[in-house]
């Protein structure tokens, strides 16, 4: 049986460019750019190269640009960097590398983000204190797939800011955006910026926090000089080669074909079996992401069923995590416990066919007319 | 290295042989709860204080089923006085395995059956 991977928002391959790009760093080339012979010259090369391939994708200096270990690092670094003790406003449904170091915060606002999954630009605007000092909000939701207006709040942010002495820093987590939507950081008029490499067709274990000059994020990890002191610790120097050519290998015209394809899922699905529902608006919408759910069904038995079938999905069901409670972000919607029980996340990638969605429209069914005989809903 | 599901609980799972509401059901037992995520009902059937016939009704996830499954399959022939003297362990045993976080499932398909006990000695 051929497996088919459908969960592209959780991670990506390496692509093989990237990786026979990255493949010399672990052995020929595997100093540390810190040192100053011959050596550590050819990695130092390596990463002012990937510096500025990042730096073009954003629209940014170079200096700009602060390699991290993930994702999580960065948000962690922006989050707790920037708060400054001060008034965060974020959204209710951002990641858990962006809720948890809010958390340790007590004067922050979660705003709502309504049925359609979608932050309002005049919520930003109202919450705004006379001590707020971080806005962060995601580009696009990473289980839910809507794209939230950051280009609106930059613009509204920087009216607010000319009349404001302490500046408030704007940061979004644009992990699941980067390969479908432009980034640049001076469009979307944001100070900080989070990529991972691993969404992105890259290696794991690499992380980007863009800052933009003259922002002032105070350090969370103390240590050596690297990365101008945002982040000390030797430089993963193959990591950081293969985030350069996987940002580089970022093909645009990806987005066409795969929304396609996420269209044909989303109808396929919700006309062929009754009771599916989108979460999330589908007009602002990633184009690799559908969120549905089912009535009378729990996600995490139609994951296993379509496991089965060699069909990889995720769900927001508690029953596939460790938690007690399904995910927050299908509650943020105002859905049910028991509705966010029964969602499926399909992510589709750059290496989805036409016949693998065909495949998985022609399984699910049954496998939801089943799951329902035996739930008697 | 293990999978995440064993081969039984997968099969039960895939294949449960005691699911369907039972019409001449003696009593019911009905546990869990929407917001955990797993709803249970499971019927059971007396005859001279021995349960001749046991199923269920689901909507949980493959462990909850699986072991919704495995309960009915277990009580059947037993006399309720030793039916609601089954374990949890025995359940899994059953099972080969179960993933950690899966184990509260057999318990909640098993306060699914001592519920149904009780309601039928009430």
């Amino acid at each position: 049986m051929k497996k088919i991977y459908l969960d592209y928002a959780a991670t990506t391959p390496v692509k093989a460019n990237v990786l026979e790009k990255m493949m010399p760093f672990f052995t020929d080339k595997f100093a540390n750019p810190s040192s100053i012979h011959s050596f550590g010259e050819e990695a130092v090369f390596a990463l002012d190269d990937s510096r500025k391939a990042v730096a073009q994708f954003l629209n940014s200096h170079q200096r700009e640009v602060v390699f991290t270990a993930s994702a999580t690092e960065a948000n962690n670094m922006a989050v707790l960097g920037a708060s400054n003790n001060g008034h965060i406003i974020t959204s209710s449904f951002e990641h858990e590398a962006v809720l948890g170091p809010c958390k340790t915060h007590t004067d922050v606002t979660y705003l709502p983000v309504y049925k359609e999954g979608v932050v309002k630009v005049e919520d930003v605007l109202k919450e705004i204190k006379e001590n707020t000092t971080l806005i962060s909000i995601m580009y696009v939701n990473s289980e839910i797939g809507t794209i939230q207006p950051i280009k609106e709040i930059g613009e509204a942010l920087e009216e607010v800011n000319k009349n404001r002495k302490n500046k408030i820093l704007f940061h979004t987590d644009a992990v699941q955006a980067a390969n479908y939507l432009s980034c640049d950081v001076n469009n979307l008029k944001v100070d900080l910026l989070t990529l991972s490499g691993h969404k992105i067709y890259g290696p794991k274990g690499v992380g980007v926090l863009y800052v933009r000059e003259g922002s002032k994020i105070s350090q969370i990890l103390y240590g050596a000089h690297q990365e101008r002191g945002h982040r000390p610790g030797t430089e993963n120097i193959p990591a950081i080669v293969g985030m350069g050519e996987a940002i580089r290998s970022i093909d645009v015209n990806d987005s066409k074909k795969t929304k396609t394809m996420r269209d044909k899922v989303i109808d396929g699905i919700t006309s062929s079996i009754s009771g599916a529902a989108l979460n999330g608006s589908r007009e602002n919408r990633i184009a690799n992401n559908i969120n549905i759910t089912f009535t009378g069904v729990e996600g995490e038995s139609m994951l296993i069923a379509l496991n089965e079938e060699g069909i990889a999905v995720s769900t927001g069901s508690a029953c596939a995590s460790n938690s007690l409670s399904p995910s927050h972000v299908l509650l943020s919607l105002g859905l049910s416990h028991r509705a966010a029980h029964g969602s499926l996340r399909i992510t589709l990638g750059s290496m989805t066919t036409e016949k693998e969605i065909d495949e998985l429209l022609t399984k699910l069914p049954p496998i939801v007319e089943r799951l329902r005989e035996i739930s008697g809903r | 290295m293990k999978s995440y599901y064993s081969k039984e609980a997968v099969q039960r799972f895939m294949h449960p042989k005691f699911f369907g509401e039972m019409k001449d059901a003696d009593a019911v037992g009905v546990v869990g709860n929407e917001r955990c995520g797993d709803e249970m009902e499971i019927y059971i059937k007396v005859d001279n204080g021995k349960i001749i016939n046991a199923s269920f009704r689901t909507l949980g996830c493959a462990a909850a089923i699986a072991t919704s499954d495995v309960v009915c399959e277990m009580v059947i022939g037993k006399n309720i006085k030793d039916a609601v003297e089954l374990t949890e362990k025995e359940m899994v045993e059953k099972l080969e395995y179960l993933p950690n976080t899966k184990v509260h499932c057999a318990s909640l398909a098993l306060n699914g059956l001592r519920a149904a006990v009780e309601n039928y000695e009430k």
